[in-house]
């Protein structure tokens, strides 16, 4: 492993450019999207509206925004499990204090800090104690949904209705919450894709050993990875509060297989190195959808969880094969 | 592409608006808690009978799980799909407020159905319920103590620990137990959550009764959780000693009153509920109702009904006790 790519690579003659460009995993998440979108469109004639496309993504959007960092940490050859708790407790964290009388815009800084923290301990297992990330996820992510519980108790508690409603903000017709992810992965694409912090990501995820020999600051990158991915977690988990109008401890729950799943669809591969935004940004439109389609066309819900476990595994095989035939 | 057929989409949906003002048949949904409930079989029967004896479209539709939000997808789908009516039994008592809010701002008519969102009730237009849930609590601890000849430790077996009727009814049977005299000799000894699957409810009625040996009556007021306890009851053969009685159907808790597992148990007409949200429905959208509190209004085979305050409306006045007599006579 440490040594094949390399030499292998030095060997093999270089692939021509319209191969480079086309045959990628990316690619498959776009045709299947198109392929969802005229799916959809046959299914019900409900479904080709904007406007209704639009507003179905708003109510995965926070979900989508935390895949769009996921995708960094998984390339960077690390996991995060913990975040739909994590958007749980700096929700109910925030409306708590909010409650208890904090003012509004301190009481949102409570929260993404809440979420910073969170992010901090994380890194702080991982990286400090060596654990593996899986692992310790798992446990913050019981952790952090039992804490959420143990704030907010079985009830729910309501936000002040100022800060009800995100996804009516409308930014030139489109909701805000939609635009907030487009911009999160430009910023994210850019940050991966040109800059030296982007490639030393991939370089961790590739071979960390070696990318530590080679004077990449493995830690520091993860380090900051798991804060990124605690402060989007805080942002989301306040988005969805806002867009609920309430928080309960059960807020999100389930929501880091669809976060994975998001990560996955795109192309990204789970033992790191390999991925981009893009095709996690493209997975999300693909979920959103594929799930609207047919609910839209009153699909029977077992036959909704047959299409998503099959897309689910058509991308991985394809993901698989496309990585394995360039890697030759 | 994609614009040019959005804008034949439209013109569909243009073409469509202009249908419905031409007498289109009333589209109502009834939004299940999630797949695979069996007592929502019986409710939707009704729907589907009403409909079809007034002549309206229905369907249902439910999500495949009951988390707080996974109904929100649906309701979303519904109001794009331009329906007149939306029925919904809630999994949450306020994570939907905001959506039901918008479904009402297109002019839907919004009726809970079995199960109310106490708390957020502006953001429903009414709510059918097959009884007074007030007075539940105290009909099903009269039950027990009747069977236990009012002495003795009793339990609940509830479904999840946030479920909102299930609490309101252990709020109602504390309050009794506590203030009416009749039962100062019943003592309740412990309250478990079996979250309405079958294998956590067992589990739990296990627990109970391993841990009060002189448990003499369980009460579970849920579908899922009475049928587990009894058939707990039935392989240990302590019918003699433990009672178990709550709320179930008479299909799944036959077997257990005919081999006298179960003496009693309670529970309500859900077919009833669905007939009469239809009636309700399309008298108030063609105007025949006024969904006014304290108004009245006919519907064939329930009689005259009554909209209490809050704008709820109950299919029968108290619960239905089954019994060995008249079992037979219920096939839901």
């Amino acid at each position: 492993m440490t040594e094949t790519s390399a030499t292998a690579r030095d060997a093999a003659p270089p692939r021509p450019l319209w191969q480079v460009l086309l045959i990628r995993p990316e690619m498959m998440t776009l045709i299947l999207l198109l392929v969802g979108i005229f799916a959809g469109s046959q299914l019900s004639e409900f479904f080709l509206d904007t406007d209704y496309i639009l507003k179905s993504f708003t109510l995965s959007a926070e979900f989508a925004m935390v895949a769009l960092v996921l995708t960094l940490v998984i390339i960077a050859g690390e996991i995060d499990l913990s975040p739909a708790a994590n958007m749980a407790l700096s929700a109910c964290l925030f409306a708590w204090v909010q409650a208890a009388g904090v003012p509004l815009p301190l009481a949102v800084l409570v929260g993404l800090g809440a979420g910073l923290a969170m992010g901090a301990l994380n890194g702080a297992l991982v990286i400090g104690l060596q654990i593996p990330s899986i692992i310790v996820t798992i446990g913050t992510l019981i952790l952090y949904r039992g804490l959420a519980q143990i704030i907010a108790g079985d009830k729910s508690i309501r936000v002040p209705e100022s800060f009800v409603g995100i996804n009516d903000v409308m930014v030139a017709g489109i909701p805000l919450p939609v635009i907030l992810f487009c911009l999160l992965a430009l910023v994210l694409g850019l940050l991966l894709g040109t800059t030296i912090f982007g490639r030393q990501i991939y370089l961790v995820g590739t071979n960390e050993v070696a990318a530590r020999h080679a004077g990449v600051r493995s830690a520091r990158i993860r380090m900051i990875l798991f804060l990124m991915m605690g402060l989007v977690s805080a942002v989301a988990g306040l988005m969805t509060a806002s867009r609920l109008g309430s928080v309960r401890y059960d807020l999100g729950l389930g929501g880091e297989l669809q976060m994975v799943l998001m990560a996955m669809l795109g192309g990204t591969y789970i033992f790191g190195g390999r991925g981009t935004i893009l095709g996690t940004f493209l997975a999300a439109w693909l979920l959103v959808i594929v799930t609207t389609g047919m609910i839209v066309a009153n699909v029977l819900p077992a036959w909704q969880l047959c299409v998503l476990g099959l897309l689910l595994i058509v991308s991985i095989i394809a993901t698989n094969l496309i990585y394995s035939r360039t890697q030759r | 592409m994609l614009r040019k057929s959005t804008l034949i989409g439209l013109t569909a949906g243009l073409a469509m608006l202009a249908g419905a003002a031409m007498a289109e048949p009333l589209k109502i949904v009834y939004i299940g808690k999630n797949t695979g409930n069996p007592y929502f079989d019986s409710i939707t029967g009704g729907f589907e009978d009403a409909c079809k004896s007034l002549g309206c479209e229905f369907e249902f539709v439910a999500p495949a799980t009951a988390e707080a939000t996974s109904q929100i997808p649906f309701i979303e789908a519904q109001i794009q799909r331009g329906v007149n009516v939306i029925g919904i039994a809630p999994n949450s008592p306020d994570a939907l407020n905001e959506v039901l809010a918008s479904a009402r701002e297109k002019g839907i008519l919004v009726l809970t159905v079995n199960g109310d969102i106490t708390g957020s009730e502006q953001y429903r237009d009414a709510t059918i319920l097959p009884v007074n849930f007030d007075i539940v609590g105290r009909d099903q601890v009269e039950l027990v103590g009747s069977l236990i000849g009012y002495e003795g430790e009793i339990a609940i077996l509830s479904a999840t620990t946030e479920a909102p009727d299930q609490n309101k009814w252990i709020v109602g049977m504390n309050e009794t137990l506590k203030s009416d005299p009749k039962y100062a000799k019943m003592k309740l000894v412990a309250t478990v959550y079996g979250d309405d699957q079958p294998e956590k409810s067992t589990t739990e009625m296990e627990a109970l009764l391993a841990n009060f040996p002189n448990l003499k009556g369980v009460i579970a007021p849920t579908t899922v959780g009475i049928a587990a306890a009894a058939q707990v009851v039935q392989s240990r053969g302590l019918a003699e000693t433990v009672k178990v009685t709550g709320l179930g159907l008479p299909s799944e808790m036959r077997d257990f009153i005919k081999d006298g597992t179960v003496t009693a148990f309670q529970l309500w007409s859900p077919y009833n509920e669905g007939w009469l949200a239809v009636h309700f429905a399309k008298g108030v959208l063609d105007g025949s109702i006024k969904n006014e509190v304290g108004g009245t209004f006919e519907v064939p085979n329930l009689g005259t009904i009554t909209i209490n305050p809050n704008n709820s409306i109950n299919t029968q006045a108290e619960l239905t006790t089954f019994d060995a007599k008249n079992i037979d006579e219920f096939n839901f």
